[in-house]
């Protein structure tokens, strides 16, 4: 194996914000004051925040040591599967920087940001083209934002024919948060299991679906990176019983220009522009998460809604049957700016051409590293290919073990322990913007891995020894929470 | 984890299916879990517990123990008040871990009918089960 | 294509191991009928420098300063930001990272948000803050919510006064709980009208707003002992964080929840998004809160480390009995306001606000020399009501061409008060655009 990326390098200590500075010291230009000062009762004043006072040395110095004990895309490989870190263009950052994107006041009169609205108007024509869904809110500020604006959405639609609905169904293959954004609005969900293949099977949706459902939840593809095959059929038994068939969409990526969503069966379906759409994830958001929609929930869609006119973009509050507003103005229109800058960049061949590049990586991973690790479901798989920690048991390795030495050879681990449905699961979701090299490198990375998990286990328990910190007690960080210093 | 013959499943108690224990003691019932849900769940860092006076029937909830990445409902092996709540167990979840049937026990329960002891299984059914599911 | 490293030779020897002869062939799992047959109708690529032109045509068109004199605030808010937050939050590690569930990888945001968690609870006077939410509306109605789940009650009581937008995300998501929503009037001098709880039972919480919808301070103190008569949760909210570097902190005057909008603390405005939902709360609470929490802990070393924390309140580990089905956050947002909060420090942020606070009373004093009514007189921080006479809006309309926008019209949301207008003064905005404005409304 060649020279591995990961190595040592002289990381700086850097103490909390408050444990430096001194009394007297401002980081900020304060700016001259120009009118006089009023009378304020006593009474109303309060002693000011315990702030430290820091230059803004001390500022800079504090950021850019922290920033360098984190790990980024643009450090290395990052395959987190179903969060699809891919590359965040540059060129994207530039453009939601511009003066008059990111100066422009929410409540500004239609007249006076029609850029701002020609470019959401847009944003959402695209959106709908590509999930195949006729109309699109961009309000949503993340992808569980999403989900649950469409599940208002199917909400509103039951209430709207007379007759709400108790449940929702909700695969073992879903994400996470779909039981939680179910719950939300007062639904039940009911599991289902995926069958052999890890996939959904007919019968199982046929025994569940009734007229007490409101609909189901798929994420397609599925959290195990394969295409739920039976979605024709499956979408045509929950319509027939009157109800709404929901995809999350935060696995978009594989099926650009190959799927359009709304021409297998989907209703509603939410996407996660900080994953499919290339806006970087910023350590936890802020994310976006239109919801796309068919002709028949569009009268529902959160208000207001961006409309054209003669060459001229309004929004308009004019939906009476709306559900409403998710967020205080307009969704996260920094994070628009930016995936409407990547759609302009790839275009058509482009989206499409990631989309093949995303899947040929994950399949590329999966036929080379299945001998090394344990791989549950050995069929084509889409953008994410799932392993497991079967074969190294024996030796008492563990999923979390293998991935905390994978940091070691300079690679974020990818998601552990998820999906549920695979037992001490490893899901890899290399997307396109990884090279041939790179791919081969953190292959190369896993052969070593797996026989130092024969030879040296103990190396792997550990494991890292090359970070800021080593493994950290999170019993202790749960039995006695310190939340603030 | 623990292999099923490592674990400590005493037969002054009696086991739910759940692997909540009840001991009867006078003519009131102290609960907890067993050493096979305490050893599965790891190393617990929560337990919250009901109030006094709250009325439960036989397997309903009680009580939730988390760990760090996982939360366990806890059902009650008999109906009745409860009566006294270990408040230990705020401060040191883990003696669940240490001492399930010790130190670590939740609650005390004024039964609302004795006979629903003989619904709980002894330990060597306890036994007998886990080996069973294995 | 700039993002895409392979080269025809690298796909297909990819293509050979993954065992197809081309790119289509990948896709075979997927049915015929559920495969697109054309080319999706998008605009064809641009290159990155036509981009930039037809992005900066966009945004060449929208109203913004220094072009523009606007004066509007209402929950999105003009303030100085140094550069050396912009510059800093720009570094790559902090943006291109994921959620930090791998803690020895991520100790940089890690460290940040826990310091920002601590920074956010010294503002609002309370012990625990969360990660971050969406947006201050958010950050009430999930507040809301878990009141209902502390106290076990159904019913909660707003102030008129609270954002009305905020009011109307409360109501998008408790329109399928079955919760009651109840909405306190306001008073002649522009704060809630309390009166009516005394007639109300089983509350839940009792939310309101300071400094207001009208830009009034409200007497928390007593809201909070109103509220806490009725063994309901104080809830206190917020659409300008910067208030509070000069007023009493709402913590200090008994509130149990503090939620609200975190922009000003140099987040850019953006058209409204993304913003910073702050939430925080009595460390008693802390395993109802919804949202992400990091908490302070030791390595393998003892040394000290941060991680993500009492995630069982979440949704991948209690689904759908979790505290809030968040899971991307704005955690960028929170990393921006603790590096402002940082640089302005306790010195710099009360000469800040007392600054905001005087340029507006400047305004306040102007108009009402000139003869223009402020509506209420309760004191104010850096927004307020004047009644403008009669037929204003032509006036309005006639200053937008003059590059001024004299603050949002208060009708749409308050139809009884016909001509009035929330203004909004800043630091940014100097005196002679004060004067100014004083000028134009009177032509």
């Amino acid at each position: 194996m060649k020279e591995t990326l990961g190595t040592t390098g002289l990381i700086l200590n850097e103490p909390l914000l408050w444990e430096k500075g001194k009394k007297g010291r401002c980081g900020f230009s304060l700016p001259r004051r120009d009118v006089e000062s009023f009378p304020l009762d006593k009474e109303l004043a309060g002693e000011g925040p315990e702030f430290p006072d820091l230059s803004e040395v001390d500022v800079v110095r504090h950021y850019t040591r922290l920033s360098q004990w984190n790990f980024g895309v643009d450090t290395g490989m990052y395959p987190l599967g179903s969060c699809t870190m891919k590359y965040s263009p540059k060129t994207n950052e530039r453009q939601a920087s511009l003066t008059g994107f990111a100066g422009a006041h929410p409540m500004l009169p239609a007249s006076l940001s029609q850029g701002t609205l020609k470019m959401m108007f847009e944003l959402e024509q695209y959106l709908a083209e590509i999930s195949g869904m006729d109309a699109t809110t961009l309000q949503p500020a993340a992808g569980a934002h999403g989900e649950l604006a469409g599940i208002l959405l199917i909400y509103a639609f039951h209430k709207s024919r007379g007759a709400q609905r108790s449940k929702i169904i909700v695969p073992d293959t879903a994400h996470g948060t779909n039981p939680a954004s179910v719950a939300l609005c007062g639904y039940r969900p009911v599991p289902v299991k995926s069958n052999e293949n890890g996939i959904l099977p007919v019968e199982a949706i046929a025994r569940v679906m009734d007229e007490e459902t409101a609909g189901i939840m798929v994420t397609n593809p599925n959290t195990l990176g394969l295409f739920e095959e039976n979605i024709l059929e499956i979408a045509e038994i929950v319509h027939s019983k009157g109800g709404l068939v929901y995809c999350d969409g935060a696995n978009m990526n594989a099926v650009m220009g190959i799927v359009q969503m709304g021409n297998i069966g989907i209703d509603v379906m939410h996407l996660n522009l900080h994953k499919t759409f290339s806006t970087p994830h910023g350590g936890g958001g802020p994310g976006s998460g239109p919801v796309c929609v068919n002709n028949e929930l569009e009268p529902f869609l959160p208000v207001p809604r961006v409309v054209e006119k003669n060459g001229r973009y309004l929004l308009s509050e004019d939906y009476p049957e709306s559900i409403g507003k998710v967020q205080a103005f307009h969704g996260n229109v920094g994070v628009m700016i930016k995936a409407y800058s990547y759609i302009r960049s790839m275009g058509p061949k482009g989206l499409k051409r990631a989309s093949q590049l995303a899947v040929l990586n994950a399949n590329y991973i999966k036929e080379r590293l299945k001998g090394t690790l344990h791989l549950p479901y050995d069929r084509p798989c889409m953008h994410e290919c799932v392993f497991s920690d079967e074969h190294q048991v024996a030796d008492k390795v563990t999923t979390l073990d293998m991935a905390k030495r994978l940091m070691e050879y300079g690679f974020h681990p990818p998601t552990v322990y998820f999906p549920l449905v695979v037992h001490g699961a490893i899901m890899v979701e290399p997307t396109e913007t990884e090279s041939k090299e790179d791919i081969d490198q953190f292959i190369e990375a896993f052969e070593a891995i797996a026989d130092e998990a024969k030879e040296n286990p103990h190396r792997l328990h550990k494991a890292p020894k090359r970070c800021k910190v080593r493994r950290l007690d999170e019993v202790a960080a749960a039995r006695k929470p310190c939340l603030a210093g | 984890m623990k292999e099923i013959s490592e674990l400590n499943l005493p037969d002054d108690v009696r086991y739910t299916q759940d692997h909540e224990w009840a001991r009867l003691g006078g003519n009131k019932v102290r609960v907890g879990l067993d050493d096979y849900a305490q050893d599965q769940l790891g190393d617990i860092v929560f337990v919250e517990l009901p109030q006094v006076g709250d009325h439960v029937k036989q397997g309903e909830e009680f009580a939730t123990v988390e760990s760090v990445k996982a939360v366990c409902e806890c059902y009650l092996p008999v109906s009745g008040e409860i009566i006294v709540v270990n408040t230990a167990l705020e401060e040191s979840p883990e003696l669940v871990n240490k001492s399930p049937y010790g130190d670590g026990w939740m609650v005390e329960v004024n039964p609302s009918d004795l006979s629903e002891m003989d619904t709980l299984m002894t330990n060597t059914a306890c036994l007998e089960k886990l080996k069973g599911a294995e | 294509m700039l993002y895409l490293p392979h080269t025809s030779e690298d796909i297909s020897s990819m293509l050979q191991v993954a065992g197809v002869d081309n790119l289509d062939d990948l896709f075979s799992t997927i049915p015929e009928a559920c495969r697109l047959k054309i080319e999706l109708n998008l605009p064809d690529a641009l290159t990155e420098w036509e981009l930039n032109d037809h992005m900066e045509a966009l945004s060449d068109s929208m109203a913004v300063s220094p072009e523009y004199k606007v004066f509007m605030g209402a929950g999105s808010y003009e303030h100085f930001i140094p550069a050396a937050v912009s510059y800093l939050l720009s570094r790559s590690e902090f943006v291109t990272s994921y959620t930090p569930y791998q803690p020895e990888m991520s100790q940089g945001t890690l460290q940040a948000i826990y310091e920002y968690q601590t920074l956010a609870a010294r503002l609002l006077g309370m012990e625990i803050a969360t990660a971050s939410h969406y947006d201050g509306a958010t950050a009430l109605a999930e507040s809301l919510l878990m009141a209902i789940r502390v106290t076990r009650r159904k019913k909660v009581a707003i102030s008129s006064l609270i954002h009305p937008l905020y009011r109307r995300v409360i109501k998008t998501y408790f329109e399928p709980t079955g919760y009651d929503v109840i909405e306190l009037g306001y008073l002649d001098n522009g704060v809630t009208d309390l009166a009516e709880l005394g007639k109300m039972d089983d509350l839940a919480a009792v939310a309101v707003q300071s400094p207001n919808f009208f830009g009034c301070i409200e007497d928390l103190q007593s809201v909070g002992e109103k509220a806490h008569d009725k063994e309901a949760l104080f809830i206190a909210s917020f659409t300008e964080a910067l208030a509070y570097g000069l007023f009493k902190n709402p913590g200090a005057q008994g509130a149990d929840i503090v939620c609200g909008e975190g922009q000003s603390l140099g987040i850019p405005r953006t058209f409204g998004g993304p913003a910073l939902g702050m939430l925080a709360s009595r460390k008693k609470f802390m395993r109802s809160l919804p949202g992400r929490l990091v908490g302070k802990t030791k390595d393998l070393d003892g040394k000290r480390g941060f991680v993500l924390t009492l995630a069982t309140r979440e949704q991948h580990i209690r689904r759908e009995k979790a505290t809030s089905n968040i899971c991307t956050n704005n955690s960028l947002c929170a990393l921006a306001a603790a590096m402002y909060m940082a640089s302005v420090g306790r010195t710099g942020i009360k000469e800040l606000a007392r600054l905001n606070r005087d340029k507006c009373q400047y305004l306040k004093k102007g108009l009402r020399e000139a003869g223009f009514k402020i509506a209420f007189d309760t004191p104010t921080f850096n927004e307020f009501v004047v009644e403008f006479p009669a037929g204003f809006g032509a006036i309005y309309e006639r200053l937008l061409e003059k590059k001024i926008v004299a603050g949002i019209a208060l009708t749409p949301y308050y139809p009884e008060l016909a001509n009035h207008y929330v203004l909004c003064v800043t630091e940014t905005r100097s005196k002679e655009e004060i004067d100014a404005l004083v000028r134009e409304v009177q032509s």
